[in-house]
C-alpha cells in the first residue's frame, strides 16, 4: 500500500470564519517520523490549520486521513458522531501555546487522566508510563505538584509529557514556545528537539527559526491561508524560492538582529 | 428569663429532634439540588436554542418565585392536579427545586469564566459530552464556585424554615411549638437562632476547607 509510511495527508482542506477565508486549499503529507515545522506570519492560519487536522474546527472542504482512515467524516460520508471523532482524537496528541493543563490535577494525573478514562487502558500500566515520560521530560520529582505551581517551561513539558501519554501517531504543536519567557524557551526545545530524533512524527507551528532550521525534516511555509512553499530547511532558509517568503525570513532575520525573537 | 431558658431547656428533646430535620432536610436538598445542578447547567451552556431556553425559563422563573409561596403551591396546589405528596416529600422537592435553579446560575456564572483552552484540550485528548463535563469541566467549577455554593447551602437551610407552614417538624416548628404552649417567645427563638447559627458554622469549615483544596490548584 503506497499510504503505508503516510501518517497525515491533508488534502484540499480550506475554512473560512465569516467573510475570512482563513485556509485554502492546503495540502500537504506528512511520512512517519518527520518533523513539519509550520511557518508563516501571523494570521496565517497556521494554528486554524492544526485546529483542522483534528477538528477542533470543521474544515468547510477536504479531507484529512490519519494513516490513511478519514478523520472526521465516515465512510458514508457523513459527519462522525463524538464517539469515533473521540476515538480518533486520541491518535492525535496535541500540545497547546497555553498549556491548556487541567488546573484541578496533579502533574501525574494530567498524564493518566485521559489514557485511563477515555482509551480506558489499565491504571497500573499508564502509570508507569507516565512516570517514565516524566522523567523523560525531567519532572519526575514534580509529579504530585499541581499545574499552577510550575514555571511556564515546566508546564509546557507536562504539557508535551501529557501529549505522549496518548502514544499518538502523531504529534500537533500549536506555538509551544510563544507564551513562554525567553530564558524558558530552551528548555522546551530540547525536549521537543529529542522527540525529533526518536523519530515522533511531528507538525509544530512555530516562530522559532533555529528550531526550525536544525530539526525539521521539512519546512511548510504558510501565508494568508495558502502553502506557499515546502521544502527542506536548509534550502528553505537559505534560498527561499518565493519573495513572500524570502521578506518573512527577512523580517525574523531583522528582529533576531535587534535582540528580539 | 433564666427560668424562660430553663423552660426551653426542659423542651431539649423537641429542640434537638427540630434541628437534626433542619440538618437532614437541607443536607438532602441541597445535595440533590447541586446534583440538579449539574444537569441544568450543561443545558443552559448548550448550543440549541430550546434547550438553552427551557433550562433559562425555569431558572429565571425559579429566582423570580418567593420561596414562601412555591412551597404553597407543591403542598396546597399539586393536590388539584391528583399529586398528593406529604409534607416531608413536598418540603424536600419544594427545597430541591427551587434552589436547583440557584445552584444552576452559579454554576454557569462559574463556568463562563474558566479559560478556555483545558476544555479544548479535553475535547483533543477525546473527551466528549458527560465525560467532558464530569472529568475536565465540573471539577474546577466546584473548586472555584465552593464558596458561592456554600453561600447557597446556607440559604437553603435558611430556607428550610419556611417549611414550618406546612406542619414540618423543623427546627422553627419545634420552637414555634415550644413558644405556644409555655408562652416563652424569645427563650424558645434566640434558641433556635443559636441552634441555626450553629449549622452555617458547619458549613461555613467545609467551605473554608474546599478554599484550601483549591488555593492550592490556583
Amino acid at each position: 500500500m503506497a499510504q503505508f509510511n503516510k501518517v497525515l495527508d491533508v488534502a484540499g482542506v480550506s475554512k473560512r470564519f465569516g467573510d475570512v477565508e482563513v485556509l485554502s486549499d492546503v495540502s500537504f503529507q506528512v511520512d512517519k517520523g518527520e518533523t513539519v515545522c509550520v511557518l508563516g506570519p501571523s494570521g496565517s492560519g497556521k494554528s486554524t490549520l492544526l485546529r483542522c487536522i483534528n477538528w477542533l474546527e470543521r474544515p468547510d472542504a477536504g479531507q484529512i486521513y490519519l494513516n490513511g482512515e478519514r478523520v472526521g467524516i465516515n465512510g458514508a460520508s457523513i459527519v462522525m458522531g463524538d464517539r469515533d471523532l473521540s476515538k480518533i482524537r486520541t491518535r492525535i496528541g496535541m500540545v497547546f501555546q497555553h498549556f491548556a493543563l487541567w488546573p484541578h490535577l496533579t502533574v501525574l494525573q494530567n498524564l493518566m487522566e485521559a489514557p485511563v478514562q477515555v482509551q480506558r487502558r489499565p491504571k497500573a500500566e499508564v502509570r508507569d508510563e507516565a512516570l517514565a515520560l516524566l522523567s523523560k521530560v525531567g519532572l519526575s520529582e514534580k509529579r504530585d505538584a499541581f499545574p499552577a505551581r510550575l514555571s511556564g517551561g515546566q508546564k509546557q513539558r507536562v504539557g508535551i509529557a501529557r501529549a505522549l501519554a496518548m502514544r499518538p501517531d502523531v504529534l500537533l504543536f500549536d506555538e509551544p514556545t510563544s507564551a513562554l519567557d525567553p530564558e524558558l524557551v530552551g528548555e522546551v526545545l530540547v525536549v521537543m528537539r529529542d522527540l525529533a530524533r526518536e523519530g515522533m512524527t511531528m507538525v509544530i507551528v512555530t516562530h522559532e527559526m533555529g528550531f526550525a532550521r536544525e530539526a525539521a525534516t521539512r519546512v511548510l511555509f504558510l501565508d494568508r491561508g495558502r502553502v506557499v512553499e515546502t521544502g527542506s530547511p536548509d534550502r528553505f532558509f537559505s534560498n527561499a524560492e518565493t519573495e513572500r517568503a524570502r521578506q518573512f525570513l527577512q523580517r525574523y532575520a531583522g528582529d533576531t538582529a535587534n535582540g528580539r525573537r | 428569663m433564666i427560668h424562660d431558658f430553663g423552660v426551653v431547656w426542659s423542651e431539649r428533646a423537641l429542640l434537638l429532634s427540630g434541628l437534626a430535620n433542619t440538618a437532614i432536610l437541607s443536607t438532602l436538598s441541597a445535595i440533590a439540588a447541586l446534583l440538579l445542578g449539574f444537569i441544568v447547567t450543561p443545558a443552559l451552556m448548550s448550543k440549541q436554542p430550546a434547550v438553552a431556553g427551557a433550562a433559562r425559563v425555569f431558572v429565571d422563573g425559579m429566582r423570580c418565585v418567593p420561596f414562601l409561596l412555591f412551597a404553597y403551591i407543591v403542598y396546597y396546589g399539586f393536590p388539584s392536579f391528583g399529586v398528593r405528596l406529604d409534607n416531608w416529600t413536598s418540603g424536600l422537592a419544594a427545597l430541591t427545586i427551587y434552589n436547583a435553579a440557584y445552584m444552576a446560575e452559579i454554576l454557569r456564572g462559574a463556568w463562563v469564566v474558566q479559560p478556555r483552552e483545558p476544555i479544548e484540550a479535553g475535547v483533543a485528548f477525546g473527551f466528549s459530552e458527560i465525560g467532558l463535563f464530569r472529568r475536565i469541566i465540573l471539577p474546577p467549577l466546584l473548586l472555584s464556585a465552593g464558596p458561592v455554593i456554600g453561600n447557597q447551602m446556607i440559604q437553603i437551610i435558611k430556607d428550610s424554615a419556611f417549611l414550618t407552614i406546612i406542619a414540618l417538624p423543623e427546627l422553627t416548628h419545634a420552637a414555634s411549638s415550644i413558644q405556644s404552649r409555655h408562652y416563652v417567645p424569645f427563650a424558645a427563638f434566640i434558641t433556635a437562632v443559636f441552634l441555626y447559627w450553629g449549622l452555617c458554622l458547619v458549613i461555613e469549615a467545609g467551605v473554608s476547607s474546599i478554599g484550601r483544596v483549591a488555593e492550592a490548584r490556583r
